[in-house]
C-alpha cells in the first residue's frame, strides 16, 4: 500500500505545486492591471501639502515600495521575498510589512471561517439526514434550509445587524472588539470578543447550514430508494441499519462538496467582514482595493490561495480515509 | 461517521452552545440605558447577563487603564481612512491627533476671528525690515519625557526643514534660525513668503532635537515614532487596525500657563467604515463626535436623538473647502474661456445644495472663496463679472461664441464634430455621485453634453494627474484639495500655480493646467504680502479674481461642509454658532485652528 499512497499523493503534491505558482503568478499581475498609480492616490489623499512636500513623499514611497523597477525586476523580486516569507511593504499600511498585518488578520478571519465551515457542514447533514425521515420537519424547516443556502452572505448579514445590534442591541454593531477596551487576558475581554464574533459567525453558519442540509436531506432520500436499501429491507434488516449505509454513501458527494465550496465560502466570509467592520482578512482586501495597494492584495490572496490548497488537501486525505474505494484501489483491489 | 441516536442531542448541543454564546454576550437591551453598539460595556457598570463575569467587570478600578470608562472618553471618527500606520509629526499621513493632540506648533490660528494665538511661543515679532522674525519661546513647557522644553528645540525643528527628504520650500526664503536665550532668532531673504510663514508656525510640529536628531538623515520618514514624546495635551496610549488610542498627559503646560484642561481622559479615534456603521454609532451613542459626510443628516438633527451640528439649520455644518468643477483647458472646447464661463452659468449649485445634501452645504460665491476669507471678495468684481446660474444666457453665449447646436440638441465643436465630456468622480463618494449627474442634467439643458461617471478613486487620480508617460485624460472633475486656512494665498497657489508641475504624484495644485503668468506673478506677490497687511492683500485678491472670472479656469460650486455632527449623550457643550465658535474637526490641521479648545471646553454629562 505504502507505494503506491506515495504515488497518489505525489502527484497531488505536484498538482498543487503547479497550481501555487500558476495562482501566485497570477496574482502578482492581476493587482497590477488594476488602473492608477498607488503612490499617486497615497499622496493625494494628503491634501493641503505642498507641491514640493508631495514630490518629496511620492519619492519616499516609490524607493519604500520599490515601484521605480521594471516589471520583470518587480517580479523576480517578489518570488526572491516569497522564498524568504516576506510578502513586501504595504501601501495601504503607509509601509507597513504585509506580512505583520496578514498575521494582525488571520486569527479573527480564521476564528470565524474554521467553526462556520466545520460546524455547518456537521450541523447541515445531521439534519438534513434527520429531515429526509421526519415529514413534519421535512416540510417545515427544510424551506428555510432553501431560502438561507440563497441568501447572499451579505444580505444576511445586514439583515442580522439591523436586527440583533441597531435594532435590539443583543450583540454589537461592528469590530473585533470593544472600541472601550484593550486585548488583555479577561473575563471581560474575551466575552466581548465572542460577543462580537457572534453575529458574523451567525452569517456564515446560517448560509452554509442551509445548503448543507437540503444536499444531505436529498442524498439520503435518493440512497434510501437506492437498490441496495431496497435489498437490504427486503432482507429483513433494521431500518436503523439501512440508515447507516445509506448515510455513508451519501456522506461523500458532501465532502467533494466541501472541497468545492471552500473558494465560494471565503468569499462569502469577505464580504460578511466588510459588513461588520470585522478585523479579518476579508476588511483588508476591501481597504487594499480601494487604496490598489498591489502587496497588500497579493499576499492575502498568496495566503488565501495556500489556505484553499491546503484545505483540499486535507479533504483529499480524509477521502481516502472515509471512501473504501480510494483505499481499496490503493491496496491493488478493484471496486 | 457514527451519529447514531445522538444525532438529536448532539443537534440540541450545539443549539445551546449559541444560545449560550447569544446570552453571555447579550448587553441587556434596557430601554432607557445607553448600551453601546461596538462596545457592550461601556459604562462603569456594564449589563452583560451573564451575572459572574459582569460582577468582575463591575468591580474593574476605574483606573484599570486597559478599559476606558465610557464617562471619560471621548469616540470620535472621520480622519482616518485607513489604521493609524505612523507617527511621525513631519509625515502627512500621521495618525489622528499625532500633530495637535500629541505635537504642537508655536501658534495656533482661528479661522473664524482670523487671529494666530501664541501657543509653544509665547510671542513672535518682525524687526522694521520685516527680514527677522524672533519668536519668544514659552517658559514652563516639559516635554512627555519630562524634560524641559527649549529655544533649541525650536530652532531645531525649523531647521529640520532643510532636509531635502521632507519636501519643505521653507529655506527657499529662510536663510537661518538659530536659538539665542529664550528667543530663536528667523532670518529671511528679502521679499519673503510672508503668508507661508505664517502658515509655517501653525502648522508645524515643535520636536524635540535631542530625540530627532539621529532620525535626521534621508530615512526621516522611516521613524514611524510609535509612543512618541511630545509637549501636548495627550499621549500615545495603543493603535490597532480599527482605532487609535490617545491618554491625557496630566503634566500638560497650558493647564498651569493658560489654564486649560482636555475634559475627556481617553480619546478613542475609531477608524472609518461604512456610512451606516458610523450612523449606528452615532445615534446610539458610541460615537460622540464624528468628522464624516452622513446622508440625511438634518432629519437626524431634528430626529431627538440628542445629536446636534454646528448649526441648528441650514447649513447646519461650517464650511471647510469649496467643492470645484475642474475643467481640462488643454482640450477642446474647455481650452476656450468662453465656453468654460457657458458652462459655469449653465450649472445651478443650488440643485446640489437642496437636492444632493438637503441643504447641509452652502452654494459657492462665484469667486469660490471660503466664508473665512469672504472679506477678501471684491463685490463689485462678482457683480459685473461673476457667472450666475441661467440656462438662457448659457445658451446665448455659447452661440454667441460660435458653438452651433447640432440633430441631438447638443453644442458642437467649432469643427462639427460632437462634444462629450466625461465629468468624473470618485466611486463611493455617494454625494458626489448625486451631484454630477444633477450637473450634468443642468448642462442638458443649455445644450452642453456631459456623461457623468464614476471610476474608482485610484483612476481619477490617475486621469487627472496624468503620469510622468501621459498627460492627464481627463475632461471634467470634481475636486476639493483647499482647506479653510490663514490665508487666500493657498487658495489662489491652488488655482495660478506656475510653472505646470510634472504630471504624476506630485501635481496637486492647477490641475486645469491653466497658464496665466499676470495671474501666478499676483500669486506670488500675494504670497510676498505680510498677513497683517490685509489692505494690500485685498487689492491682489481683487485683481485675482477678475481674472479668475474673467477667464473661469475652475468652477467654484458649493462649499463643503467641514462635517461634523455630535452626540450629546456623554459629552455637551459642542461647537456651535450660539456658543463657543470653534472648529469641530479632527481632522488634520484643525486642531491647531482651535479645534484643541473643543477639548477644553467639553462637559462630561451627568449620569442619572
Amino acid at each position: 500500500m505504502g507505494d503506491r499512497v506515495r504515488r497518489y499523493f505525489g502527484r497531488k503534491l505536484l498538482t498543487y505545486s503547479i497550481t501555487f505558482f500558476v495562482a501566485a503568478t497570477i496574482d502578482w499581475l492581476i493587482p497590477r492591471f488594476m488602473p492608477g498609480d498607488p503612490v499617486a492616490s497615497l499622496v493625494s489623499r494628503t491634501n493641503g501639502i505642498s507641491p514640493d512636500a508631495a514630490k518629496a513623499l511620492s519619492d519616499y514611497y516609490y524607493n519604500l515600495f520599490g515601484l521605480n523597477q521594471p516589471l520583470p525586476v518587480q517580479y523576480l523580486n517578489f518570488w526572491g521575498s516569497l522564498l524568504h516569507g516576506n510578502l513586501g511593504l504595504s501601501v495601504y499600511g503607509h509601509g507597513a510589512p504585509v506580512t505583520d498585518m496578514i498575521m494582525g488578520a488571520v486569527p479573527y478571519t480564521l476564528a470565524l471561517l474554521i467553526p462556520a465551515i466545520l460546524l455547518s457542514w456537521w450541523a447541515g447533514n445531521s439534519f438534513g439526514a434527520l429531515a429526509a425521515r421526519r415529514r413534519w420537519l421535512d416540510s417545515t424547516v427544510l424551506p428555510m434550509g432553501y431560502i438561507l443556502t440563497a441568501t447572499p452572505y451579505m444580505w444576511l448579514a445586514l439583515v442580522l445587524s439591523f436586527l440583533l445590534a441597531f435594532s435590539w442591541r443583543i450583540f454589537p454593531l461592528s469590530g473585533g472588539y470593544g472600541f472601550n477596551l484593550e486585548p488583555t487576558l479577561t473575563w471581560l475581554f474575551f466575552t466581548d470578543l465572542v460577543a462580537h464574533w457572534v453575529l458574523p459567525f451567525l452569517s456564515l453558519f446560517l448560509v452554509m447550514f442551509g445548503g448543507w442540509a437540503i444536499g444531505m436531506r436529498n442524498m439520503i432520500i435518493y440512497e434510501l430508494e437506492s437498490d441496495y436499501s431496497r435489498y437490504l429491507e427486503v432482507l429483513g434488516a433494521p431500518q436503523s441499519l439501512v440508515r447507516k449505509y445509506a448515510f455513508r454513501n451519501a456522506m461523500l458527494p458532501q465532502i467533494t462538496g466541501l472541497a468545492l465550496q471552500l473558494g465560494v465560502i471565503i468569499g462569502g466570509q469577505l464580504v460578511t467582514e466588510i459588513v461588520f467592520s470585522y478585523p479579518g482578512l476579508g476588511h483588508l482586501v476591501f481597504a487594499a482595493i480601494q487604496s490598489a495597494d498591489y502587496f497588500l492584495l497579493q499576499g492575502i490572496f498568496l495566503f488565501i490561495i495556500v489556505g484553499v490548497l491546503v484545505a483540499n488537501f486535507i479533504v483529499d486525505i480524509v477521502y481516502v480515509i472515509v471512501d473504501p474505494r480510494v483505499r481499496v484501489s490503493m491496496t491493488g483491489g478493484t471496486a | 461517521m457514527q451519529l447514531g441516536k445522538s444525532r438529536v442531542l448532539a443537534l440540541l448541543a450545539a443549539a445551546s452552545i449559541v444560545a449560550s454564546a447569544c446570552g453571555s454576550s447579550s448587553a441587556s437591551p434596557t430601554p432607557g440605558a445607553t448600551p453601546v453598539p461596538g462596545t457592550p460595556a461601556p459604562n462603569a457598570t456594564p449589563a452583560p447577563a451573564t451575572p459572574t463575569p459582569a460582577a468582575s467587570a463591575t468591580g474593574l478600578p476605574a483606573t484599570d487603564s486597559t478599559v476606558y470608562p465610557r464617562e471619560q472618553t471621548l469616540y470620535t471618527s472621520g480622519k482616518q481612512w485607513g489604521a493609524p500606520s505612523t507617527w511621525n509629526p513631519l509625515d502627512p499621513n500621521m495618525a489622528m491627533g499625532v500633530l495637535g493632540l500629541q505635537y504642537e506648533t508655536l501658534f495656533l490660528y482661528d479661522p473664524i476671528k482670523d487671529v494666530y494665538t501664541p501657543w509653544l511661543a509665547s510671542g513672535g515679532d518682525w524687526d522694521s525690515a520685516k527680514t527677522t522674525y524672533t519668536i519668544h519661546v514659552r517658559q514652563g513647557v516639559t516635554w512627555s519625557d519630562g524634560s524641559a522644553f527649549t529655544a533649541d528645540d525650536v530652532a531645531f525643528s525649523i531647521n529640520l526643514a532643510q532636509n531635502k527628504a521632507l519636501g519643505s520650500n521653507l529655506f527657499d526664503y529662510v536663510t537661518s534660525a538659530a536659538a539665542s536665550g529664550n528667543d530663536v532668532v528667523v532670518k529671511f531673504k528679502a521679499n519673503p513668503a510672508y503668508q507661508e510663514w505664517a502658515q509655517w508656525l501653525y502648522n508645524s510640529p515643535i520636536v524635540n532635537a535631542k530625540i530627532w536628531t539621529p532620525f535626521n538623515n534621508a530615512d526621516i520618514l522611516k521613524n514611524l515614532n510609535m509612543n512618541g514624546v511630545g509637549t501636548g495635551p495627550y499621549t500615545f496610549k495603543t493603535a490597532a487596525q480599527d482605532r487609535m488610542v490617545w491618554v491625557k498627559n496630566p503634566k500638560w503646560w497650558a493647564t498651569a500657563a493658560l489654564n486649560l484642561n482636555v475634559a475627556p481622559t481617553y480619546i478613542v479615534d475609531i477608524v472609518n467604515s461604512s456610512n451606516n456603521v458610523a450612523l449606528g454609532q452615532l445615534l446610539s451613542g458610541g460615537l460622540d463626535l464624528d468628522n464624516n459626510y452622513l446622508p440625511g443628516i438634518a432629519q437626524i438633527v431634528n430626529g431627538g436623538y440628542n445629536v446636534t451640528t454646528y448649526y441648528a439649520g441650514a447649513p447646519y455644518m461650517l464650511s471647510g473647502n469649496t467643492a470645484w468643477l475642474v475643467p481640462n483647458t488643454k482640450k477642446k472646447p474647455l481650452d476656450d474661456p468662453a465656453f468654460r464661463k457657458a458652462l459655469a452659468e449653465a450649472i445651478n449649485p443650488q440643485n446640489v445644495v437642496v437636492k444632493d445634501y438637503g441643504n447641509i452645504v452652502a452654494a459657492a460665491d462665484p469667486t469660490g472663496l471660503l466664508p473665512v476669507w469672504s472679506k477678501y471678495i471684491d463685490a463689485a468684481e462678482v457683480k459685473s463679472l461673476g457667472a450666475t446660474f441661467s440656462t438662457a444666457k448659457a445658451k446665448a453665449d455659447l452661440a454667441a461664441a460660435g458653438y452651433k447646436v447640432g440633430s441631438d440638441g447638443f453644442v458642437t465643436n467649432k469643427d462639427g464634430s460632437a462634444i462629450k465630456l466625461n465629468l468624473e468622480v470618485p466611486d463611493g463618494w455617494s454625494d458626489w455621485m448625486q451631484a454630477e449627474t444633477l450637473i450634468a442634467a443642468d448642462a442638458k439643458l443649455a445644450g452642453i453634453n456631459i456623461n457623468p461617471t464614476h471610476p474608482d478613486y485610484n483612476t481619477v487620480v490617475a486621469d487627472r494627474n496624468g503620469t510622468d508617460k501621459a498627460a492627464p485624460v481627463f475632461d471634467l472633475v470634481i475636486n476639493n484639495d483647499v482647506q479653510i486656512g490663514n490665508t487666500p494665498w493657498t487658495y489662489y497657489d491652488y488655482i495660478f500655480r506656475q510653472p505646470e508641475i510634472a504630471a504624476g504624484p506630485a501635481r496637486n495644485r492647477n490641475y486645469e493646467q491653466y497658464d496665466n503668468a499676470t495671474a501666478w506673478a499676483l500669486v506670488q506677490k500675494l504670497d510676498q504680502t505680510p498677513v497683517e497687511d490685509t489692505a494690500t492683500m485685498k487689492t491682489i485678491c481683487s485683481q485675482l479674481q477678475k481674472i479668475q472670472l474673467t477667464d473661469t479656469p475652475i468652477i467654484p460650486l458649493w462649499y463643503n461642509g467641514e462635517w461634523s455632527q455630535v452626540s450629546n449623550n456623554v459629552w455637551t457643550n459642542w461647537p456651535s454658532d450660539k456658543g463657543a465658535q470653534i472648529q469641530p474637526a479632527t481632522w488634520n490641521g484643525y486642531w491647531q485652528m482651535g479645534a484643541i479648545y473643543m477639548l477644553t471646553n467639553l462637559k462630561a454629562v451627568p449620569k442619572s
